[in-house]
Order: C-alpha cells, then structure tokens, then sequence
C-alpha cells in the first residue's frame, strides 16, 4: 500500500493571534492527523489550538503568475497612510 | 506504611510501563507514533518521579526517587503485572495501554478527590495525560480492530492473551483495602464497572471479542511478578548497581 | 539567449540578491535535486541517530537523565520528520527516501555508524556530535530554499538544550568518581575524531562544494565549519579537566584558530562506505521498524478508507 497522506498543520500560539502554518507530517485520517500535529509540534506548549487540513485540498497560487497576480499592487501607493501629507499640528490620525 | 506501599505501588506500575514504551523510541511502525509512544512514556516517567518524591518525603532519611527506582529488588516491586509484559508487537503494546488506561481514567478521577491532598493533586495531573492516552489507545485499537484481516486477527490474539493480567486491577492489595477505608484510595468495585463498560464498548466497535473470564494472574501489587521484571530492572539499575553512590 | 539560459540567469540572481526559494518556484533540475539529496541525507542522520542514544534508555542512570533522554531521542525523530516534510515539498516522497536509505542508495551521517558502549557516550554525542551539527545547522537557517531554512529553524530552536544535557552529563562524570572521569575521556578519545569527519571531506576533495555555495545551499566551507568547531570546543574541555586525543592541536596566534592534525581520512571514506562497526546493525534496525509497521499502516489506512465510504 502507498504512504499516509500528507497533512498541512497551523497551530495557534495563544489567543488572540492567528494560526500559523508550522509545518507538515503524515496521518491516516483526520483525527489521527490532530493527534500527531499535538505530539509533534506541541511538544513544548507552542499552541493553543491545531488546526490540520490534507494538503491535496490546499489550491495555491502560481508563482509563474506573481507578476500578473502581485505587481499590480505595486504602484497603488495610495492604500498606504504615508502616502498623505498632512500638518505635523495634526496628531494622531 | 500502607501510604507508602500505596504510593510504590503506583510509582512502579508508572516507571515499568514508561521503561517498556521507550523501548519503542527509534522503533515505531511509523515516524510519527514513535513520537507519540515517547510521549507517552514520558507521561510515565514524569508520574512515577512525583510519587517516588512522594515516598521520599515521607520517609525522610535523605532519600531520593533514585534510592525506589534504582536500589529495590524483584520482590519489592509492586507494579501490575499488565505493565512489564514485553511490547511483542504494536498489537500488545496499543493494547496493554488500552487495558490500563481504561482503569486509570476512572481511577484518576476518583483518586483525584482523594482525602490525601498531595495524592489528589497528583491524581489530577495524570488523568489529564491519561485521558488523552485512552483516546490514542482507544482509537489504535478501532483501527487495528476493524483495519485489515491481519491487524483485526493480531489485536485479537493481543486482547486474548493479555486479558488474564486485567483481573488484578481489581484485586485489592491489603495496602489499598487500609486506604479505601481511610478515603484516601478509589473504590475498586466501582472502577470495575467503569472499566469493564469503556472496555466493551471499545471492544465492540473495534469488532472484537470480549474474552471470557477465567483464571486471572496476579501477584505484582504484593511482589510476586513475572519473569519480565527481574531483566527490565537489570537494565534499568544496572548503572547503579554497578557503581553504588555515585552521582550522575 | 535560450529559455533555460535566461531562467538559470535569472534564478542565479534571486539567489544572489539572499532571496529565499519556494517549493512551487522555478529551479534548476540539479539544484532540486542536491536539495533532495542534502535535505534526504539529513533526515535519514535523524532517525538512525536515534538508534545510538536509544541503546542507553532503559539504562539511564537516575529518572532525570532517563525523562532528559527520552525527549532527546525524541526530538530527534521530530527533526527527522521535519526534515522529510522540507524534502516532501520537492515532490519525493517519505517513502521513497526511505527505501532509498534501505537500500543503501542514500547516505547518513558516519557518525551514527559507531557504537555506544558507555554511559559517558550519551554525554560525548551530545557535547560533540550535537555540537558539531549545531555549528552546521546554524549555517543552514540560512539557506536558499526555504522551507528547509524553515524546518533547520525550529530545529536549532529545539536542539539547544541537546547540547548542554550531554555537557552537563561530561560534567557530572569529571566531578565524579575516577572511574566516571575516565569513562568520560575514554568517551572523548572515541568521539572526537570521528566528530571532526562529521563536517566531510576537507574542501579540497569536496566536489559539490562550489555549486552548494554558489547556490548558497551550504554558506561555509567543510573546512571553515570544521575549524569553528574546534575553536569552540578546546576551551570547553579545558573546563572539564579531559584531554582532546591530538597531540597537533595547538592555538596558532598568527591564524587566530586552534591547529590540529589531519584527519585519517582512510577511516572516514571506509566508514562512509558501509565499513563502520555499526553500519549494518543500523540499517537493519531501521529496516524491521519499517517492515514490521507495515501491517500497523496498511490497517489505518484500510480502516480510513472504510471509514470514509460509510460517511459517503
């Protein structure tokens, strides 16, 4: 038979912040997948909350098509607060 | 000194089955349950040290856990005989766990309410780490029951040959007789039932069969165990033994 | 200018620019592949450097030490896996790179293919050996792909205390007894040399050297890290009162590094070859974990499947 399917794992290391993708391991299904991201990077009280999906379900962007999808932003300056000058009188805004 | 029997007894039965698991490490079936088998073990380990300090304190004499775990012999051991049976296979080992940790969580939980505050602190804390090892346990053993034909007939030859060491959970020892009545140790009657349901509904689901009772071994609570232990603790002293006084 | 040429071009740059690659990035074949060789090598010392220590659990000499060795041993089959996981992202699978470590195809550290036979070897593997991966793995947070900068990230983050658990254990044994302290130099006239090899073969016979740097794969030299190594460790044994087995070392103020003698280079090629004490006895040791969990796989992953189709 072949390989346990690969799970990606994002843990979240105290409330309040985001889960955060840690890394990958192998499980035959969903709970074991949970169990094994807890014994294997929560080993030293690095999470709060796990969260696993299979990595077959993760659609990810093409880095052949960066610049079509990123460098559009680039000059669209103006989504940014420094880009406005305003009175140093002015404080806080 | 039935409190400090009580306290080896279960210090023992959480040092031997830690000692047994990490024989895993660098073993498993695969990467990630060798980790989770460590864990475990470690779980073990840790147990066993607070109630070795435990008796150390009590004793006094400038005794260490070390002097319990390193400096007794055979017949002063006092674990069940469930936790030196060898690993033989992942069958045994998932279900010598599943066995034991079917009791514990009952057992911690009522131990937890214990009158000694210091052994229901301690009660506390493990059944936190053994709730958790009866789902890995209870889980492996679905898998394997209702897995392939090879791992339904292997956890089914490891549920029938292990099942006559279950009895003695249930046996009590004089030492724990004295601290039921003193409210300090867990109904065994109780945990019993506890046990036998978690144990058939798990079974059942896994497709197993439930072995019939027949004659149960025990001995290990009051020192009279299998041939297993004498080769864990020659490894396990074995240093200290070797080299008596010296600090490592 | 052809199509690859210019993608090469254009990779070499990102490169130089310290840019970090991803997995889905464009790469050069032979860059995917030295990665999958590296990052496989470094794995497969993991796992099979969990047999040496593993020989000494059940053996622990007080409960610290046994708890203390146990979660060593542990990390590292979670660096192992770490490192399988980078690899993964290459497109070869866990799997294979395991039949490939069966088979003998892909290589491991040497170091693990010498026995343990004392207690003071847990204290000269964590000391040395650990301390002499650590120097590389420092290096390698750095490196060009990153998710292997990644995984040598969290790995560094958890190794730190490998290193000061088997200091500590030299320690004990030099305040202890005299039979402790000569088990502790006997441990370091066993480990040191074969420690010293850990980093490979010196530059000059390193062919991959140049294109692992110019990729910047490896950031330092086999030789720059090795003398680091030694810089860092003679002063370390000095505290414990134990003699490092080479009567060449020697602080040269001129080079501001410790000399020391070459390397005997015949071991380390014969060792590498398979001819260490150990090499057979690891490798079967990781084959039967292997072969004896299949049915333990294969029943999780029938019982997912029925699971699966019930829900469906």
């Amino acid at each position: 038979m072949t390989n346990w399917p690969l799970f990606e794992v994002f843990i979240r290391s105290k409330n309040g912040l985001d889960h955060k993708h840690v890394g990958s391991l192998h499980a035959s299904d969903d709970n074991m997948a949970i169990e094994n991201a807890r014994d294997v990077y929560s080993r030293r009280m690095e999470g709060v909350s796990i969260w696993v999906v299979e990595s077959k379900h993760i659609t990810a962007s093409d880095p052949k098509e960066n610049s079509a999808f990123f460098e559009p932003a680039e000059d669209k300056i103006y989504r940014h607060p420094t880009f406005y000058h305003l009175p140093d009188e002015l404080k806080h805004m | 000194m039935s409190l400090n029997n009580y306290l080896l007894f279960l210090a023992d039965s959480s040092l031997i089955l830690g000692q047994r698991l990490g024989e895993w490490c660098g073993h498993g079936p695969v990467l990630e349950q060798d980790i989770a088998m460590t864990n475990i073990a470690l779980d073990y380990i840790g147990r066993s040290r607070l109630l070795y300090q435990y008796v150390a304190e009590l004793e006094g004499n400038q005794k260490t856990e070390n002097d319990y775990a390193y400096l007794r012999s055979e017949r002063e051991f006092k674990n069940l005989l469930l936790t030196e049976h060898p690993n033989i296979d992942f069958a045994y080992t998932v279900t010598r766990q599943f066995f034991l940790d079917s009791f514990f969580v009952p057992y911690f939980t009522d131990l937890s309410k214990s009158k000694n505050e210091k052994l229901a602190h301690i009660a506390a804390k493990s059944l936190k780490e053994s709730q958790y090892h009866l789902r890995w346990s209870s889980e492996w053993i679905i898998r394997l029951g209702d897995g392939t034909e090879e791992s339904h007939q292997r956890i089914q030859t490891a549920v029938d040959r292990l099942w006559e060491y279950t009895g003695e959970l249930f046996v009590e020892s004089e030492y724990e007789s004295e601290l039921f009545f003193q409210e300090i140790a867990p109904d065994l009657k109780a945990i019993k039932s506890a046990w036998n349901q978690s144990v058939q509904s798990i079974l059942s689901e896994a497709t197993l069969q439930r072995p019939k009772d027949h004659w149960f071994q025990s001995g290990g609570k009051n020192g009279i165990h299998t041939e297993y232990l004498g080769y864990i603790l020659a490894d396990l002293q074995y240093l200290q033994r070797a080299y008596p006084g010296l600090n490592w | 200018m052809t199509e690859i040429e210019s993608k090469l071009l254009e990779f070499q740059d990102r490169i130089d620019r310290d840019e970090r690659i991803e997995a889905k990035d464009w790469m050069p074949e032979e860059y995917r592949r030295s990665l999958i060789r590296q990052i496989g090598q470094h794995a497969h010392s993991e796992i099979v450097g969990m047999l040496p220590e593993g020989n000494w659990i059940t053996r622990a000499p007080n409960l610290r030490r046994k708890a203390i060795l146990l979660s060593k041993v542990q990390d590292e089959a979670g660096h192992g896996l770490y490192l399988y996981s980078a690899a993964e992202t290459l497109g070869i699978d866990r799997d294979t790179m395991i039949d490939e470590l069966h088979s003998g195809k892909a290589k491991y550290s040497s170091i693990f293919n010498y026995p343990t036979i004392s207690w003071a070897d847990m204290g000269a593997i964590g000391w040395l050996v650990d301390g002499a991966a650590i120097v590389n793995q420092v290096a390698l947070c750095r490196t060009s792909f990153g998710p292997y900068a990644r995984a040598m990230v969290r790995i560094c983050k958890e190794e730190s205390f490998h290193q000061r658990q088997g200091y500590e254990i030299m320690l004990d044994l030099c305040k202890g007894s005299s039979d402790q302290k000569a088990m502790a130099q006997d441990a370091l006239n066993r480990w040191w040399w074969p420690s010293l090899m850990m980093f490979g073969p010196s530059d000059k016979d390193s062919p991959n050297t140049a294109q692992s740097m110019a990729w910047r794969i490896k950031r330092f030299t086999n030789d720059e890290l090795r003398q680091k190594f030694v810089d860092m460790t003679v002063p370390q044994a000095e505290i414990l009162g134990i003699k490092i087995p080479d009567d060449k070392l020697k602080w040269n103020e001129e080079r501001r590094h410790y000399d020391f003698d070459e390397i005997n280079w015949e071991e380390f090629y014969s060792v590498v070859k398979g001819n260490g004490p150990c090499n057979r006895q690891r490798i079967e040791a990781r084959k039967k974990a292997h072969e004896q969990g299949q049915w333990v796989r294969d029943a999780a992953l029938a019982y997912a499947e029925k699971r699966s189709k019930k829900i469906a």
